[in-house]
């Protein structure tokens, strides 16, 4: 009998081989990126070579030229990233070692050992991206190791492709349901499954906690999404659509940050009035604490972890913002914020280094000096910024070691940083609190999914000054030069040869937009549902069921298990042998089995009759001369009359006389 | 229970066994295998009673029996018989050999020379002996009764598997039990009783149950139970080749004398498994390390009754 745990030792196939090569790249291939240049190098050789050498008919390499290449593989990641294991080492390790197989694969059951590399070294991809779009060509990878698996165990010639794509098909949407059920079911820990320390120092595109001239022109490169917004009835108006990040209280004469009173946690009194809007933020990981927010959130029904520091900003209580979060919140446009203002404060917001820009200083005293109100100062550097030939740009030029002023009197071109930083800083001079805050402006709404994305090149810096009985009020220097920048986005803003192709308005209508706007949508249900699916959905979806407890969810996720197992085996079993029905006597007979296999004395497959009867009267001499009758009716009825001749009455008869 | 109980065959068994003590199911099967019209291995040491059993059986059926030795020297005239040329008639005149009785002792076969083996066992299958050119029956019933060491390997020429096929079973005897053992030390020799031995049946009868042997019922569901054997045999892991189709019909054969003994008229799975190591044992090709004996137990262990 051929025993199935034996792979045999047969030559491959040439046709199998090249298969092999070509699932090996498809399942190698997004890792060669992340391999150091050399071995990235080494495993396309590899490759070409097994692939030349198989349709050549090239000898495989010699025992000690393996040897070499396996140990300088070897030395040659520890050398590249200092040990052989942990993420990016260890992997980089098992796929040169998979290449390195090549050199020496020749049997059936090497191609069996390479398949279940194969299967691990697929799942090493989710390692580092768990997009829609990893999973789906992970799926179709999956498809085609098994197709190689089911060539791998077909004794003989390659089957034809149609054949074994088929059948490894077949195979892939059969274990769908399973992997569906214990996605659902198996129990989930905290924290992202795939995330490993390692991966938790990437590096992210972003705010940053300081603001110099550049540091958000940068951002509007990046399509990446900051986070999605999904509003509960109303959407507030583009112009009120400032999502509050960082503010930033200390000048250095070039750039800004929070200064001293970073951390301080003291909310300032704010007071919010009319009808707010609720809404629900998915914020994407960005390893800072902040909490993104429609300017000006209510402290009620904010996160239980958060809390609203000195500068109004919704922040993480401890910790980071590590994975994707979703949170919701209430925010009202119309506030007032801090209206008596603290005199330290004042003090802190009124501060510029004294040397720096002069000009600008000078201009603002001249305008202190004119000025009826502080209102009136605001609004003639706004008027300023309108009326003088400034011009909203991405590539603004170098400005010098006096940045306002290079900017205010020479340049006259910039960024929002640059708006925002030379308005807070004219304030400043004249005497006006004025800080600058950072965060996002506007959003782009996915028609698809009714919700709105806000992305990095939505990054924007702008002022709030403390106006006396108004609190800090929110000016938008920018918005001055650029109205269209607040109202339509900065795609609109922008002279289109300056931007990025994804922002230009060109390019914004049409299939391509739409299309763009579908896989967001997608990629948004991915990350809520199958990225974000932890122990909270877990919980809430499986409490649907009845299910609460753990232990009972592995109990239940167990008997399903056990329970679809062994149906499919039965089915299997079934197919397999088709059951014989059983003759008449034998149904009779089978009563009889039944009624002593409860009493303890049942027959086994391989035992006949008269011995059974005899083991029975052994075991139950109260049985003996009935099981001892019934026997010899059964046998007479089974084996010794023909067909008509037999006695089924007496048999049952009998039957019916042993009574265990 | 049946009409066709059979009490002379129940005498006859217990004839034999006032001779050979203690053997009662070595000697079923031997009966067995003359009622299937088989011809019996036996392969045992010296002196455990192979020839005493040959004897017996010839004696209890009112049987001519002729014992041979055979030798490393033993030609297939020796066996078959020679022509010898008759001054008196003035033509050459045929001398049956020992062949030419209805139980034959081929006492340590594998002792002869291939050649001659093949004279005997070419006779045993075709029943008939062709020499010079005329073709001579041998009688009805004929039974062969063959022994060999199993020890002994030097100087012997062990039977091909396809001259062990030509023997319907191979049985080994065995130590006699203690107690047999005592009757055999205490009572008179075994050889002066088998000379007071009365037949109990005749040749005739015999062949009458020989023919009644074919008409025991095999079942529909027996059949299925044989084909599973045979399948089993085919499919074990540590037999090389299982059963032939020749063998499956052996079986079949022995099985039916197996009941026609139990006084059935009716072949029950008990009788298959009954006669299936003596009948499977020496066709079996095992791989090495492993038991002929074991292999069939394991495969009448294994496979259900349907």
């Amino acid at each position: 009998m051929p025993n199935a745990a034996q792979v045999p030792r047969a030559a491959l196939s040439r046709l199998v081989v090249l298969r092999l090569l070509a699932v090996q790249t498809a399942v190698l291939a997004p890792h060669l990126p992340r391999l150091p240049p050399w071995a990235a190098a080494l495993v396309a050789m590899i490759l070409v070579w097994r692939t030349a050498a198989t349709l050549r008919g090239w000898p495989m390499l010699a025992g000690w030229m393996r040897v070499l290449l396996t140990l300088g593989a070897f030395v040659g990641i520890y050398a590249s990233f200092g040990r052989v294991s942990g993420q990016t080492a260890g992997v980089a390790l098992i796929t040169v070692m998979a290449a390195l197989k090549l050199t020496e694969l020749k049997s059936r059951r090497d191609l069996m050992v390479m398949v279940f590399l194969l299967y691990f070294l697929l799942v090493t991809h989710f390692l580092f991206s768990q997009a829609l779009w990893t999973a789906a060509y992970l799926l179709a990878a999956a498809t085609l190791i098994t197709a190689l698996l089911i060539d791998a165990n077909h004794p003989g010639a390659a089957l034809p492709l149609r054949v074994v794509a088929v059948m490894a098909g077949g195979l892939v949407l059969r274990a769908v349901p399973l992997m569906a059920l214990i996605f659902v079911l198996f129990p989930r820990i905290p924290g992202p499954i795939w995330g490993l320390p390692a991966d938790a120092g990437a590096a992210r595109s972003g705010l940053s906690d300081s603001m110099a001239p550049g540091a958000i022109s940068e951002l509007v490169g990046s399509d990446a999404v900051a986070f999605r917004v999904r509003f509960d009835a109303a959407v507030p108006p583009p112009a009120a659509r400032y999502w509050r990040g960082p503010s930033f209280l200390r000048f250095d004469g070039r750039s800004w940050d929070s200064g001293s009173r970073a951390g301080a946690i003291d909310a300032p009194a704010a007071e919010l009035r009319g009808t707010g809007y609720g809404y629900e933020l998915t914020l994407e990981p960005t390893r800072t604490p902040w909490l993104f927010a429609l300017d000006l959130p209510a402290r009620q029904g904010s996160p239980d972890d958060a809390l609203i520091n000195a500068d109004y900003q919704l922040v993480l209580a401890r910790g980071e913002v590590r994975e994707r979060r979703r949170y919701r919140l209430q925010s009202y446009p119309d506030y007032r914020l801090q209206p008596s203002l603290p005199g330290a404060l004042r003090t802190l917001a009124t501060a510029l280094p004294g040397a720096s820009n002069p000009r600008a200083q000078a201009l603002a005293r001249q305008w202190r000096a004119a000025a009826v109100s502080d209102a009136a100062i605001v609004d003639r550097a706004l008027r300023m910024f309108r009326e003088q030939p400034f011009h909203y740009t991405l590539s603004p030029p170098l400005l010098g070691r006096d940045p306002v002023d290079a900017f205010l009197f020479e340049t006259r071109r910039g960024f929002c940083e640059h708006y925002a930083s030379s308005f807070a800083v004219l304030m400043r001079a004249a005497g006006i609190p004025a800080r600058v805050v950072t965060g996002y402006q506007g959003g782009e709404r996915n028609a698809i999914g009714d919700y709105w994305i806000v992305r990095q090149s939505d990054a924007h810096a702008w002022t709030e000054v403390w106006l006396a009985g108004r609190g800090w009020v929110r000016v938008d220097p920018t918005a001055a030069v650029a109205p269209e920048r607040i109202e339509r986005g900065i795609g609109s803003a922008i002279d289109s040869t300056e931007l990025p192709d994804f922002l230009n308005p060109a390019l914004r209508n049409g299939y391509r937009f739409d299309l763009r706007a579908r896989w967001d949508w997608l990629n948004a249900r991915w990350n809520q549902w199958v990225l974000g699916y932890g122990p909270e959905l877990q919980d809430d979806f499986l409490r649907r069921f009845g299910i609460g407890e753990w232990r009972e969810m592995i109990l239940v996720m167990t008997a399903l298990l056990t329970l679809t197992l062994s149906a499919f085996g039965l089915l299997l079993l079934r197919r397999s042998t088709p059951r014989q029905r059983d003759d008449a006597p034998t149904r009779a007979w089978r009563r009889l089995q039944r009624r002593l296999a409860r009493a303890g004395l049942p027959q086994l497959a391989s035992e006949g009759a008269a011995d059974y009867a005899a083991r029975v009267a052994a075991a139950r001499p109260d049985l003996a001369s009935t099981i001892t009758a019934a026997a010899q009716r059964y046998i007479a009825a089974r084996y010794v009359d023909s067909d008509d001749s037999r006695d089924l009455r007496a048999l049952k008869a009998a039957i019916a006389r042993v009574r265990p | 229970m049946s009409p066709t109980s059979v009490p002379d065959l129940q005498a006859a068994l217990a004839a034999l066994s006032t001779i050979i003590l203690g053997k009662e199911r070595p000697l079923r099967l031997a009966l067995t295998c003359l009622l299937a019209r088989g011809h019996l291995l036996i392969e045992d040491l010296p002196g455990v009673g192979k020839t005493t059993l040959a004897l017996a059986l010839a004696r209890v059926f009112g049987l001519h029996f002729q014992r041979l030795q055979f030798t490393s020297d033993l030609l297939p005239a020796d066996i078959i018989g020679v022509s010898i040329y008759d001054s008196g008639a003035g033509s050459f005149r045929f001398h049956p050999g020992p062949v030419f009785s209805e139980v034959v002792l081929a006492d340590e076969i594998n002792r002869a020379s291939p050649k001659t083996q093949s004279a005997l066992l070419e006779a045993m299958e075709e029943r008939q002996v062709t020499a010079d050119g005329t073709t001579r029956a041998l009688p009805d019933p004929f039974f062969v009764v063959a022994t060999q060491n199993p020890g002994e390997q030097v100087g012997t020429y062990p039977l091909p598997e396809s001259q062990l096929d030509r023997f319907l079973m191979r049985l080994s005897l065995g130590y006699p039990a203690a107690s047999a053992e005592r009757a055999l030390l205490i009572e008179p020799a075994r050889r002066d009783l088998l000379a007071e031995l009365p037949p109990v049946l005749s040749a005739a009868r015999l062949r009458a149950l020989q023919a009644q042997v074919r008409t025991v019922r095999t079942a529909p569901p027996l059949i299925d139970y044989l084909l599973a054997l045979i399948q089993a045999t085919r499919e074990h892991r540590s037999l090389r080749h299982g059963l032939s189709p020749r063998a499956g019909l052996a079986l079949k054969h022995a099985a039916q004398a197996w009941a026609l003994l139990d006084g059935r008229s009716g072949v029950i799975p008990e009788d298959v498994q009954a006669v299936f190591t003596a009948v499977s044992g020496h066709r079996l090709s095992v791989a090495e390390r492993a038991d002929a004996q074991t292999v069939a137990a394991e495969i009448l262990a294994s496979v259900a009754i349907p």
